[in-house]
């Protein structure tokens, strides 16, 4: 079983106003040197197969038609070897 | 003049699917099926609404999981075969993310949700969601999103301007469109926009909440009263 971490960012042309505003409450912080607030999403999930090569493709297709929308968004993932703990699987 | 049948689709999280229903059954007298997002039966329907709401919850993106709904294949089927699909705010951000309209729709440049009645300079009149309408220049019509920010790269732009695929754009009372008038940061003011071949249209504003005179605005009932006339005439 692989761990996968994906990291979905809007791409850098498209214009975040969500990290705007959160960048509005850094500065009333007082966190002057805070620039370029951007906010993604982060997902995980399990990918049950022993086979690395079959678990970046379907993870790939998994990110290509449905986590992340090429419109506007880039992602970026890992894969790390895994065995769930007794009461993780259900 | 036989009537013509339409079909609303009811994804859960759907909440524009009732309206729908109202404005074109009770209101407008057409014949009206719900058809269910587990079900892959058009029943038959010459146009398809995909209504507005918050399918899914809203979960990932807008539109993204209702997107890969069993009743989703034939309404892509359908488009591509001609038949006529029109996605209402919600419905709209389905579309796009089905493919069948290009670009995408991020969230309002405010953050917020907006709730409004907005002005819309009819751009088009030479497809069959306009055509006929032509005394209207601008139609009054309510808005109630948070993701409505339209967007797509420069050639997808250019071309749906060359194209003549923008519909409606967000206008002044006598269509002026400049800035001043964009509600939600929208790419070039648009509101709505068809596919290449005119028989897909997406628009951000609800022309199903305004089809009964009883509530003063009746705008609405101009673009399907139009697309019945030129599809059935």
């Amino acid at each position: 079983m692989y761990r996968a971490k994906v990291l979905i960012k809007r791409r850098p042309s498209i214009l975040d106003p969500q990290g705007k505003a959160v960048e509005i409450g850094a500065q009333n912080l007082g966190l002057t040197n805070i620039k370029n607030t951007r906010i993604g999403k982060y997902i995980e999930f399990d990918v049950d197969t022993k086979d690395k090569a079959e678990a970046e493709k379907e993870v790939s297709n998994y990110c290509d038609k449905l986590l992340a929308n090429p419109i506007m968004e880039d992602y970026e993932f890992t894969l790390s070897k895994w065995t769930p703990s007794e009461d993780e699987v259900k | 003049m036989r009537k013509p049948k339409f079909g609303v689709v009811v994804f859960p999280g759907s909440n524009c699917d009732h309206d729908a229903f109202y404005a074109l059954h009770k209101v407008l007298e057409y014949e009206v099926n719900f058809l269910w997002h587990k079900d892959t039966d058009l029943k038959e329907c010459d146009v398809i609404i995909l209504p507005g709401g918050f399918s899914y919850g809203d979960y990932l993106r807008t539109g993204a999981i209702a997107r890969f709904s069993p009743i989703m294949n034939s309404v892509i089927d359908f488009a591509n075969k001609g038949g006529y699909v029109i996605g209402i705010c919600n419905g709209f951000q389905i579309l796009l993310e089905a493919g069948l309209l290009p670009g995408a729709l991020l969230q309002n440049i405010s953050l917020k949700f907006i709730c409004k009645d907005v002005y819309l300079s009819v751009e088009n009149y030479e497809n069959n969601f306009t055509k006929g309408i032509k005394d209207k220049t601008v139609l009054n019509l309510p808005i109630a999103h948070g993701d409505g920010n339209y967007f797509a790269d420069e050639n997808t732009l250019k071309d749906l301007e060359d194209n003549n695929q923008i519909i409606l754009r967000y206008s002044s009372k006598d269509g002026k469109v400049s800035n001043g008038f964009n509600p939600n940061g929208s790419l070039n003011n648009i509101a709505g926009i068809t596919n290449k071949s005119g028989n897909v249209l997406g628009m951000m504003p609800h022309p199903e909440r305004s089809c009964n005179p009883i509530l003063a605005k009746t705008d609405g009932s101009l673009i399907f009263n139009a697309l019945v006339n030129n599809i059935l005439n």
